[in-house]
């Protein structure tokens, strides 16, 4: 079983990163875009459990080490 | 001094890190400190040591964020018992990353606002006298110090920062913050302001031959706060 966790930086800290590539795509004629926020996607294959417990299990791991969550958010996937 | 009787300092190795003969220098030339590595994979700090020093560099290539990985080495659960045992525990730059993510101090790191890697020297006032690491300097007293990361931009609630200020433990603030760092915060100490974590290098500055000895009287200060401790 496949799942995800998608870390963000929280609302409101400053995306240096993102503004860059917000830069870019407005260089190469990209209209409309307002905001741009880079993040990280981490892939996990899991062996094959609920997905209840694997998402409790990804959360935690969220928690514990993927996310630093004085500046970050995380959201949990699963296939 | 006879040997025994050096302040007896411990340089944390991670893999990556690349300020710690610098560190281990400054401390041996500076203060005369009797100084031994110790590899982030060993559990334990040796016997009678009275300052362990986490030293700038790039713990694990920064996989994930700045000094995450480096606190799951074994020697972190040597240097949390150390701490929370009212042991001295300094890290500079990769090292007050590392101490950020073992929750030894707290906030986090994050890019420079600039998006760049800053590599200059920057001039940092201190803001508080009585802690063990500038207790031979006057508040207020401005040090030009090197700075050189791309993850060095401070960041803490508003409740945390606040606590902070209100117990005195901001100990460096820029006066040219090179990194956008909320409340151009450039030091931070644990409650019981034995722990310190600092971005800029006072290793890098602790010597006439280096261009700049403003870093010397942070390493007189821990020294001379362990002598008079151990004496």
């Amino acid at each position: 079983m496949r799942g995800r966790v998608l870390v963000t930086l929280r609302e409101g800290v400053l995306d240096p990163a993102g503004q860059a590539v917000q830069g870019g795509l407005r260089q190469l004629g990209f209209e409309g875009v307002q905001s741009v926020r880079i993040g990280k996607v981490i892939e996990f294959e899991l062996e094959a459990m609920p997905p209840e417990q694997a998402r409790a299990r990804l959360e935690d791991m969220g928690r514990k080490l993927l996310a630093n969550t004085v500046i970050e958010t995380f959201e949990v996937e699963l296939d | 001094m006879k040997e025994s009787d050096a302040l007896k300092a411990v340089v944390i190795t991670f893999p990556g890190s690349n300020c710690d003969q610098d560190a281990a220098h400054a401390l041996r030339v500076v203060v005369g400190a009797q100084v031994s590595f110790v590899w982030h994979g060993q559990s334990e700090l040796p016997a009678g040591t009275d300052l362990v020093m986490l030293p700038g560099g790039f713990s694990y290539g920064d996989a994930l964020r700045s000094g995450a990985i480096a606190r799951f080495s074994p020697i972190m659960a040597g240097v949390r018992r150390f701490a929370e045992g009212g042991g001295h525990v300094w890290g500079i730059c990769n090292g007050f990353q590392v101490l950020l993510e073992s929750h030894l101090l707290p906030g986090a790191m994050l890019q420079n606002a600039s998006g760049r890697f800053v590599s200059r020297t920057v001039r940092m006032r201190v803001e508080q006298e009585d802690t063990p690491y500038t207790r031979t300097l006057a508040r207020g007293r401005i040090l030009r110090i090197p700075v050189a990361h791309h993850e060095g931009r401070y960041h803490a609630s508003e409740e945390t920062l606040d606590h902070l200020e209100a117990e005195g433990r901001v100990v460096f603030r820029y006066i040219d913050d090179p990194n956008g760092s909320v409340r151009s915060i450039a030091g931070i100490c644990s409650a019981n302001r034995r722990v310190l974590g600092m971005m800029p290098h006072p290793e890098r500055a602790a010597e006439a031959v280096l261009g700049s000895e403003d870093g010397r009287p942070i390493f007189d200060s821990i020294a001379a706060h362990l002598a008079e401790a151990t004496a």
